[in-house]
């Protein structure tokens, strides 16, 4: 079924002319309202009476996550404070969250995005919906939640956590539809198991499931252990949260993006030049509905691959294939953004750590775990267990208070951490050997 | 009165300690004493050997972490209840022991034990007023 059959199964033409007036309105908009665009499109030398076609936006410069960090909190806002209604933040690299502001009908955007991705995984008014993505700052929680509503469905505002009552919940109010990460629902169907619930026996029906990279095999796994379609959801805080793409339930087979407030390209990250369908990069997205903070070719590092051809649904919007991997070095660990840096900074303020390290990450049943190695040299060394510990038990501790992630301090002779000629090798991914 | 005690920091992995006393066989370093704590990611070796300044730099030669600490060899009668006189006098001034361990070789008829405190100073003070033979660091690596 389809929620809004005028917008969504626009002739191609269609969605591309409606894309090109609202380019124009939003370039426009942007030059007139945030100084960090006015500068950055003057000294990239375009005007915005320039955008005559869509292939015009090439013409235009990329906005970085980076740049939102400059500006931090409020800097690429383009309307005034007092029109912003709700505001999120996703974890920065440097201790400063990347900060985003809806105004009513962004929020209104979000909810009728929310309500076609719904709609596109097969979920339904009368359904009971199982919302355990995370409500706060994220945006997964409250997104969802909106576009639940919306339909008509009914909504459990779990949140995420607490796995027993989880349970409990979804076995005695009949959820239909769960909304989480890929990982939890395997982690769902695991403590189910332990609790002796018969999790392919409850109503669950469908899994709108993102936030984190996935790959078929999981997806095989987890339609089999609870018995359920398993949709794959795209969304990202900076572009809007949660329902920028999905998966129709029909064809699961690439995820639609919503072209008419979206623009899309293909880029190389190296060369920055603007790739055919078909080609995998970078996936760069300029919003063009958004009135809080519009962004212009925004880089999401995000790698996949675009394609136009008509789908099975019926549906006329784009495609991106599901994401195989990032341009950055940017780790999902449990649904939890991290980069490397985040972590070296907290190795930097304690004192007498070597700045020597390196990260595991890997997959132990269900759940993502991360491992930090960190080199002990005779400033922190200490003939005393106890003292050894602490300081493991510190840098624990401090990366949790940062990230929110839980991970396992490993000390480690000094010069065991392989320093290569260049860049040294900080990051080893298992997960990405057995399921990507 | 203080003997010098070396610290060696150690991975759990196969073949580190075969490779500390390889080191320091090499260079005709003598181990005199012992004692290895360990968690289940690392260990601590602690030595007491006939040249820590020899010890110290060829084990910092082969990239080992390593420190020196204070700690003091103590007699105690060889006999039951020689050790407990020893530790209830400790416990009865409030001194902490951090950790301690036998010594091999015995001083005459009594054994020696290392012990390792944070006010080493001040357990000494204790240890000497009650009467308690503490064994010089020049002789107890030549014991």
């Amino acid at each position: 079924m389809i929620w809004n059959d005028d917008f969504e199964t626009l002739p191609r033409e269609a969605i591309e002319s409606l894309q090109l007036r609202r380019l124009q309105q939003t370039v426009e908009r942007v030059y007139a309202t945030v100084p960090f665009y006015r500068d950055i499109f003057d000294r990239a030398g375009v005007k915005t009476k320039d955008i005559k076609h869509l292939e015009d936006v090439k013409r235009l410069p990329f906005t970085l996550k980076k740049d939102m960090r400059d500006n931090y909190p409020y800097g690429l806002f383009a309307v005034p404070l007092e029109q912003i209604v709700r505001i999120h933040a996703s974890s920065g690299t440097t201790g400063k969250p990347t900060v985003v502001g809806y105004t009513k009908r962004d929020i209104e955007t979000w909810t009728e995005l929310m309500a076609r991705s719904f709609f596109a995984a097969g979920a339904h008014k009368g359904d009971v919906i199982h919302n355990a993505y995370g409500y706060g700052l994220f945006t997964g929680g409250l997104g969802a939640h909106y576009g639940a509503e919306r339909i008509g469905a009914s909504v459990i505002p779990m949140s995420g956590g607490n796995t027993k009552k989880q349970l409990m919940i979804m076995q005695d109010f009949g959820s239909t539809v769960l909304t989480c990460t890929p990982s939890y629902s395997l982690f769902l169907a695991e403590v189910a198991a332990e609790e002796g619930i018969d999790i392919r026996n409850l109503k669950l029906k469908v899994g709108i499931l993102g936030a984190e990279p996935w790959s078929e095999n999981m997806r095989q796994e987890i339609e089999s252990k609870l018995n359920i379609k398993a949709i794959d959801i795209y969304g990202l805080s900076e572009i809007l949260g949660p329902g920028v793409g999905i998966e129709c339930i029909e064809a699961q087979n690439g995820l639609h993006v919503w072209e008419d407030h979206f623009l899309l390209e293909i880029i190389d990250p190296d060369t920055q030049e603007v790739l055919p369908d078909g080609v995998k990069g970078e996936l760069v997205i300029t919003t063009i509905t958004k009135e809080g903070i519009p962004l212009i070719r925004y880089r999401t590092r995000d790698i996949t691959r675009l394609t136009r051809e008509p789908c099975i649904c019926g549906r006329t919007h784009a495609r991106i294939e599901r994401l195989s991997g990032r341009s950055d070095d940017m780790l999902i660990i449990r649904g939890v953004n991290v980069f490397p840096s985040q972590i070296e900074s907290v190795l930097f303020n304690i004192k007498g750590i070597e700045p020597h390290y390196q990260l595991l990450v890997d997959r132990e049943g269900t759940l993502d775990t991360l491992e930090v190695l960190v080199e002990v040299d005779e400033q922190t060394f200490s003939d005393e267990v106890r003292k050894l510990q602490q300081l493991s038990g510190q840098i624990q501790k401090q990366i949790k208070d940062l990230l929110g992630v839980t991970c396992k301090v490993r000390l480690v002779e000094p010069k065991t951490l392989a320093r290569s000629e260049g860049k040294a090798q900080r990051v080893i991914d298992k997960r990405s050997k057995n399921s990507l | 009165m203080k003997v010098e005690q070396i610290s060696v920091f150690i991975e759990n992995k196969s073949g580190r300690l075969a490779e500390v006393s390889g080191v320091l066989g090499e260079a005709n370093v003598n181990i005199r004493a012992l004692s290895l704590a360990d968690t289940s990611d690392f260990g601590i070796l602690r030595l007491i050997v006939d040249n820590s300044e020899k010890a110290l730099s060829v084990l910092r030669d082969r990239h080992f972490t390593v420190n020196k600490t204070e700690v003091i060899g103590v007699e105690v009668p060889d006999s039951p209840g020689g050790l407990s006189s020893i530790l209830r006098i400790l416990d009865n001034n409030q001194i902490n022991v951090e950790y301690m361990y036998a010594f091999v070789e015995r001083s005459g008829s009594n054994a020696v034990i290392i012990f390792r405190f944070d006010n080493v100073d001040q357990a000494i003070a204790v240890l000497l007023k009650n009467g308690v033979n503490i064994i010089d660091g020049e002789k107890i690596t030549s014991i």
